[in-house]
Parts: C-alpha cells; sequence; structure tokens
C-alpha cells in the first residue's frame, strides 16, 4: 500500500535516451567515428614493431621514469605476456585505457582548471563526479550501447566516465593547495589570471595532477572486464569468456596479464609525475 | 613641504558581510571590539591616515592583530579596501581598472614578503626576473636587469641555484632582489626581515639601509619589533586594533608617547639605541688655531675649562689643547699648533649614543661632534648622556643645541 504511486523514473530515464537517440544520432555516429578511428590508429601503432621491439621501449622507458628494478619487472612481465599468448588483447586493452586516459587528459584537466577558479563551477561539478564515480559501472553500458553501438567505443566512453573524476578533482585540488603567499607574490608583480596559472599554479600543481592522472589510468583498467561485456576487444574479453565457460586457467593467464599491464602503466605514471620536481 | 608619494586618506577595511555598515558604526565612534560583538564583523583597519614621502623609510609597527598587514595590503590592494582613498602619485588605486591596476603593480609598487613566497619551482633568477617577466620584457634584457638586481644584494653566483636550496637570509635577498628587478617607486615590505634569526636580521637591516642610500626608494616596511623600527624607520607609524595611534620619528615616539598605549610599548626600549648624539650635545668654546695660547688660558679661566677645542676659519675641528699645556707654552713661548692634541675619538650629530660608550670611556675630553665636512658642531658631556638615558630632559640642553 502507497501514499503516493510510484514516480515513473525509469520511464522517464527511458524516454530521455530515446529522444537523446533520435535527436542526437549524427553526433553520437561522429563520436563513434572519431572514436574508432583513434583506438584504430593507436592499435596499428602500438602492432606495427615486433612484440621485442615495443617490450624494449616499454622497458626503457620504465628505467627512465623509475628505477631499474621497475625495468627488469617491466621486461620479465611483457616477455611472460607475450610467451602466454596474450600479446595481441593486450595491445588492444593497451589501446583502450590510452584511449580513455587521453580523453580523461583533454576534458578533465581543463574541468579542472575552470572548477579551481571558480566555486559556483566546483559546486555543480562536485556532485556530478560524485554521481559518476558512485553509480555502477554496469549501468552505463545500457545508454552506451544505445548511443555508440557494440564494440570498442562504448566501452572507452564507460570507462571515461568512471576514470575522469580523479583528474578533474585533483586538478582542482592542485591548484587550490598552492599557498596563499605565493599566489599574492603573483598577484603583487601585476601578473594576469593566465599568467598565475601558467606561470606559477600549474606547475606547482604538476605533481598533484599527476596524481589524479595515475588513479584515472588504474580505474579506466578496472574497466576492461566490465567494457567487454559491451564486445571491447581485449584481455577483458578474454577474462570474460573464461568466466562464462568457468575455464580456471585461461581466467587466471589473463588476469595476471592485466595486473602486470596495471602494475607498469601505474609505476612509470606515477614516477613521471615525481621526477618533475 | 614635499609632495608626498603615497597619501593614505581614511582607509578601512573590514572584513564580515556587510563592511558598509560598519564602516558607518565606525563612524558613530564604536569600537573595534564593539562592533564584532555586535555584527560579528572584524575591523582590520579603522580609517587609517598618512602620507608617505619620497625617498624615505616608513614603518608602520604593531603587535600581531593589529591591522598592519592588512594596511600594507591594502596599499596595492591585495586586499580590496572598504572605504576610503590609496594616492600613488596622486592617482587613486582603490578607483583603477584591473589593467591600470596591474601597470601601477609592474611599474610602481613591488612587495616583499614575511615569509619569501619565492616561486620553488624557479631557479634564483626565473624568480628575480618574475615582474619582467610579466611584463613581456625579452629574455635577455630581463636577465641582465635581473642579475644586476641579484648582484646588489650580493647572490652573485647563485642564479641557477633553487630556492630551497638556499639558508632564510638567502633567500629573503632574492625576495629583495625580485622586487627590485622591476625598479620599482616603492617598496612595501611586510615583516620582510621577520622571519630571520636575530644576527640575520641586523645583517639584513644593515643592508637594506646601505642599499638605501643610493636608491633612494619610497619603502613602507611593516614591523612588529620596535627595535628594528627604532633602527630603520625615518618615521614610524604605530598601530593598535586596525587604528594608527601615533605617527613621529624614533625620537619622538620615544621621548613624547602620544599616549599610555605607546609609552608602555616602548618603556623597554634601550634608549642608548635610540637617541643619537644630537640630542645630547652641547655646545662648547672653541679658538681659532691663530690666536696665542695666552688667549686661549685667559677664555678657560674666564668659562672655567680644562679645555679648549681649536678650530680653523671655516669651523674645521683641528683638535684639542688643555689648560696645562697652554700655560706650560706660554713660559717656552710655543705656538698652539705645538701643543695641539690631535688624535681625539670624535661622533657625528647622528651617531646613536650606544656607540659612543666606548670612545668617551677611552678619552679624557668630552668627545667632539663634528659633521660630514668636519666642521665642529659641539660637545659630548658624561652627565648629558647620563640624563638623556635616565629620561630626563635637560631644559639647556635643547636650548643650547642649535
Amino acid at each position: 500500500m502507497q501514499l503516493f504511486p510510484k514516480i515513473p523514473l525509469a520511464d522517464w530515464v527511458d524516454s530521455i535516451v530515446d529522444m537523446l537517440t533520435d535527436n542526437l544520432e549524427p553526433l553520437f555516429d561522429g563520436i563513434t567515428t572519431g572514436i574508432d578511428w583513434f583506438v584504430e590508429g593507436i592499435v596499428s601503432i602500438l602492432a606495427f614493431p615486433p612484440a621485442i621491439v615495443l617490450i624494449a621501449i616499454f622497458t626503457i622507458l620504465a628505467w627512465w621514469s623509475s628505477r631499474w628494478p621497475v625495468a627488469i619487472f617491466t621486461f620479465l612481465g611483457l616477455m611472460l605476456i607475450d610467451n602466454l599468448g596474450y600479446w595481441d588483447p593486450t595491445l588492444d586493452t593497451l589501446a583502450l585505457v590510452l584511449t580513455s586516459v587521453i580523453i580523461s587528459i583533454i576534458l578533465g584537466v581543463p574541468l579542472g582548471i575552470w572548477a579551481s577558479q571558480s566555486d559556483r563551477f566546483r559546486g555543480i561539478v562536485t556532485p556530478i563526479l560524485d554521481f559518476m564515480q558512485t553509480m555502477p559501472a554496469f549501468v552505463y553500458l545500457i545508454p552506451a550501447i544505445l548511443f555508440f553501438g557494440i564494440g570498442m567505443v562504448p566501452g572507452i566512453i564507460a570507462s571515461v566516465i568512471f576514470a575522469m573524476p580523479p583528474t578533474i578533482r585533483l586538478t582542482n585540488l592542485g591548484i587550490r593547495q598552492v599557498p596563499e603567499d605565493l599566489i599574492e607574490a603573483s598577484n603583487a608583480f601585476g601578473s594576469t589570471t593566465k599568467q598565475k596559472l601558467i606561470k606559477i599554479q600549474l606547475p606547482l600543481a604538476t605533481p598533484t595532477i599527476m596524481a589524479g592522472i595515475n588513479q584515472s589510468i588504474m580505474l579506466s583498467l578496472s574497466m576492461v572486464v566490465i567494457a567487454s561485456l559491451v564486445g571491447a576487444p581485449g584481455l577483458g574479453a578474454d577474462v570474460y569468456r573464461a568466466v562464462t565457460q568457468i575455464k580456471v586457467g585461461i581466467g587466471f593467464e589473463a588476469g595476471l596479464a592485466i595486473v602486470i599491464l596495471a602494475i607498469m602503466l601505474d609505476r612509470i605514471s606515477q614516477n613521471i609525475g615525481n621526477t618533475k620536481k | 613641504m614635499e609632495k608626498a608619494k603615497i597619501t593614505v586618506k581614511d582607509v578601512t577595511k573590514v572584513f564580515g558581510k556587510s563592511p558598509k555598515q560598519a564602516v558607518k558604526l565606525l563612524g558613530q565612534g564604536k569600537s573595534k571590539s564593539e562592533i564584532l560583538k555586535e555584527t560579528g564583523m572584524t575591523v582590520g583597519v579603522n580609517r587609517a591616515s598618512f602620507d608617505v614621502y619620497p625617498g624615505e623609510i616608513f614603518v608602520i609597527m604593531g603587535l600581531s592583530g593589529s591591522g598592519k598587514s592588512t594596511l600594507v595590503r591594502l596599499l596595492n590592494r591585495l586586499i580590496e579596501p572598504t572605504s576610503g582613498q590609496v594616492l600613488i602619485d596622486d592617482e587613486d588605486i582603490v578607483r583603477m581598472k584591473p589593467e591600470q591596476l596591474r601597470e601601477v603593480r609592474r611599474k610602481k609598487l613591488s612587495m616583499v614578503f614575511q615569509r619569501f613566497a619565492l616561486f620553488p619551482h624557479r631557479t634564483v633568477l626565473e624568480n628575480t626576473e618574475y615582474g619582467l617577466e610579466v611584463q613581456n620584457i625579452g629574455k635577455e634584457n630581463r636577465a641582465k636587469k635581473a642579475q644586476e638586481s641579484l648582484e646588489l644584494v650580493g647572490l652573485k653566483g647563485y642564479e641557477n641555484s633553487f630556492p630551497s636550496e638556499l639558508s632564510g637570509g638567502m633567500q629573503q635577498r632574492v625576495g629583495l632582489a625580485r622586487a627590485l628587478a622591476n625598479d620599482p617607486d616603492v617598496l612595501l615590505m611586510d615583516e620582510a626581515f621577520s622571519a630571520l634569526d636575530p644576527l640575520i636580521r641586523k645583517d639584513m637591516q644593515d643592508e637594506l639601509l646601505e642599499l638605501q642610500e643610493s636608491m633612494e626608494k619610497t619603502i613602507v616596511f611593516i614591523t612588529h619589533d620596535l627595535d628594528e623600527a627604532l633602527r630603520i624607520g625615518d618615521r614610524i607609524a604605530l598601530m593598535k586594533d586596525g587604528s594608527i595611534v601615533q605617527i613621529g620619528s624614533p625620537e619622538e615616539i620615544m621621548t613624547n608617547p602620544a599616549n599610555d598605549y605607546v609609552e608602555r610599548f616602548v618603556e623597554d626600549v634601550d634608549l642608548s639605541k635610540v637617541l643619537t648624539a644630537s640630542h645630547v650635545m652641547k655646545r662648547a668654546e672653541t679658538l681659532r688655531a691663530d690666536r696665542g695660547p695666552r688667549v686661549a688660558l685667559q677664555l678657560m679661566k674666564d668659562k672655567g675649562l680644562s679645555s679648549l677645542y681649536i678650530v680653523d676659519k671655516k669651523q674645521k675641528l683641528l683638535g684639542a689643547i688643555t689648560a696645562d699645556d697652554a700655560a706650560k707654552a706660554i713660559d717656552s713661548k710655543k705656538e698652539i699648533t705645538d701643543i695641539l692634541i690631535t688624535d681625539l675619538h670624535t661622533v657625528t650629530p647622528d651617531t646613536l649614543l650606544t656607540d659612543m660608550f666606548v670612545k668617551m670611556a677611552e678619552s679624557s675630553l668630552p668627545l667632539p661632534v663634528i659633521d660630514k665636512a668636519d666642521k665642529f658642531k659641539g660637545i659630548i658631556v658624561r652627565g648629558a648622556v647620563i640624563g638623556a638615558l635616565a629620561g630626563n630632559e635637560t631644559e639647556s640642553t635643547k636650548a643650547e643645541v642649535n
């Protein structure tokens, strides 16, 4: 016995999504084509050299940004992935993660800067970020399929929604944490807002912003299995298949490859943020 | 009267929800604490008015919470005044548009901060260049000016260090160099030396005074340290609860406190570090060197003196003679120049009492006071020094000097 009739929230959301699909189809098609093209580009670049060359490149990158233990781990880890036969799905996953993170940075850093400059915008954006991060990621997949079809693109969109908030939050935080007396000094010498931002605030916020980007990388990696539910190829798809067929061994192998990728990307991105001091 | 560089008229800053209303209450004569109680608003600065003249060091002194740091930030509008005017070269910066204000900050006003506020990601040179960089001055040009400014503060060779690699004193030199690099008319120094330890602080004060000799900037210096204020200030404004209580020269503040508050503030101060030779100097008899010893002896007898200062035609001090020597000279038919004592300790009118104690102890004669051109001005006798330190001003001193 209900005092009020049930609010038809689900119907409303359905009709909004229907309306969006009907009216904004050209836009969604455009986005789909664009992202598809971008991901294909990354995959073909990654797949162009033989595996061993790419492994060497990553090892050098790890050695340059961190110390040699990370480089050794990267080398052995990637060799293992290649040996187990997961090289191609690893490249797909890497492309998915890189694309999501690049989109997160392109959108997230400017939004974070905006939030740091305007208390009103921060007030609007904070609850939206809370919503994006706490809504179960599976739920994004449903409209993502409707808007962007099946495959890599809806997976990337869902990853971006889930992974972008830390970049926005930490960009805002990093800029706001620049000590007040440095801001005063910058103002006292007659800086414009833009000069202050570029010469003082952003350089000092860089370590914090990099921490946000690192979080975005890790979160988008955590989305690879979920993304595979809508047809995104990669290690996630292997894990998903292993689950549906109850193949423990294969599930473990694919899962291990994800872990290796995660640790490698985490260490490299973390240390790039710290070496610039 | 000389034209003021900075004129502050009735400047008020209230922090709170409806500051204009608090300004009204201040006008009705309510105090800072009454307003806080009634409205919850904090009065930072209460109707401050003063002039700062070109080339002077104007010290604003007060304890923490007295509003002095707020006041200095009203001068370059880092804090927006609630009411009042701040005129710099007759231009009211309170009414300026952002672009005009930026121009003034870039060209006329520079600031030195208590905690240095150096940019940690920039080298010493890049820090010093900052004020020029935001004016879009070319790279070579600004490096050259920054370099000169660093040399001025004695930091040559540290251009490529980072602030974190320098000691506190050196960091503040960078702060000073950064402020000087764009050659401003006015330097605002907000407790610039307060974070330094006492010895370094004194060095920095000396260096600032030395730099000021050649730069002749207009300096507004904020401090909570009375000794510092007395040392470097040409004039001092004392603040309490956001209001200026007294403005005057160090000597005026010390010898003639405007009210109980100022008096309590200054009572523990070592007077010998404030009063100068001109304050205790007495007029003294002199004699030209071309007169004979007989005249000298007669003069000393008439005035009851045991010694006499000898000058040339231009009142330049040559030395002193004693009555005993004069008497012997008459017997042996010598001239005054033969018995002249020339290795005298001397002081200048602005020598502090504290700096003349050793000289007084070492010489048997009163200390002669001479100006920069060696002209004889007067003498220091021990009684007058002790009297001044005891705080009682002898009327005769005042009358005789000048």
